[in-house]
């Protein structure tokens, strides 16, 4: 539905640096294509623009894409994962219905945002960002 | 018994042993981590000290969630959600007791130690704080000078393992041969616990 632009999933980018967070979201919104696209933020490094993770800036980039439809966090690795696992224990600090889900980071942040955008629901995107895993280069 | 003022001198205790380590914690962590782990616990205990400062929890359970918080929030690195889980868990455990007894934080800290393996998904072996942590809440219903013992025994028995968890574990068996920083810094935590059961 075209019009469900209100109740896209929304995607969060968590890496260790804030550049990559950022150019990862800006390729995926790229690849979906020219109509509305999903919600997406990065939340990269440190609050002081350190290499790192911070639990601040996720729960902020996770309140700014909530549309009530889901939130799909994509992590690149070590204490991005377990910041955001550490989080989602905490039961009141994400949206409802806020998932880490397992996908390579690139790759899979480009099939979620393709499929958020295209009005997904939050299994199909994760399901999507997943599959992503078994794309084979070689 | 045990009150939330012996808790937040724990935190504080800790805070300080951190600030007196950083250094040392961060040059275990450079051959094998990415050198950062004295900065980033010096950064998460300071906020746990000024929290502490700021809000004045009631009970021991409220007094670790809090600084559990702190530490997930401020540190920057894995020993964050780690360490601050540790807590966290182990407060909640305590529930809203305003007083508890050894054998009721030894058994909180179980669960503490529980879920920090289930949420990094390490063992005992594989070179993490989970060597140190493990075998001071086993010595724990014993005394708290135990449990420092074993913790800090815990910490030096890591140097010979190769790491199976964390960044080090990309060295393989270059990993072999340094004592593991977040063995060193629970060790650091136990010490701290046993330094104020003393007083």
């Amino acid at each position: 539905m075209s019009d469900a632009g209100e109740q896209r999933v929304g995607v969060v980018l968590v890496s260790h640096s804030a550049a990559v967070a950022a150019a990862v979201a800006e390729l995926a919104t790229g690849l979906a294509g020219g109509g509305p696209t999903a919600p997406v933020a990065p939340a990269g490094g440190t609050e002081d623009g350190g290499l790192g993770t911070s639990a601040e800036l996720i729960s902020a980039a996770a309140a700014s894409v909530d549309r009530g439809a889901g939130v799909a966090v994509l992590t690149d690795l070590g204490s991005a994962v377990l910041t955001v696992k550490a989080l989602l224990a905490e039961g009141d600090e994400l949206p409802d219905r806020t998932r880490l889900v397992d996908a390579p980071f690139v790759e899979g942040a480009v099939a979620a945002v393709v499929t958020a955008s295209a009005g997904a629901d939050l299994e199909t995107v994760e399901a999507a960002a997943s599959e992503a895993y078994s794309y084979r280069k070689v | 018994m045990l009150d939330a003022e012996f808790f937040r001198r724990w935190m504080t205790t800790s805070a300080a042993s951190v600030d007196r380590e950083a250094d040392r914690l961060t040059a275990l962590d450079s051959p094998i981590g990415d050198a950062d782990h004295g900065t980033n616990l010096h950064r998460g205990f300071k906020a746990v000290t000024a929290a502490l400062e700021k809000e004045t929890p009631g009970t021991p359970g409220a007094v670790l969630t809090l600084a559990g918080r702190q530490l997930i929030s401020t540190v920057g690195g894995a020993s964050g959600p780690l360490y601050g889980t540790l807590l966290r868990r182990t407060g909640k455990a305590l529930g809203d007791a305003t007083e508890v007894s050894p054998e009721q934080l030894a058994e909180a800290l179980r669960a503490g130690v529980d879920a920090v393996m289930t949420l990094g998904g390490a063992t005992p072996g594989d070179k993490t704080m989970v060597d140190a942590l493990v075998p001071a809440v086993d010595a724990l219903a014993e005394s708290f000078a135990a449990a420092r013992s074993a913790a800090e025994e815990g910490a030096l028995a890591t140097t010979p393992l190769q790491a199976r968890k964390g960044r080090a574990s990309y060295l393989g068996e270059r990993s072999i041969g340094h004592q593991d920083p977040g063995a060193t810094s629970s060790a650091l935590l136990i010490a701290a616990l046993a330094e104020v059961a003393d007083e």
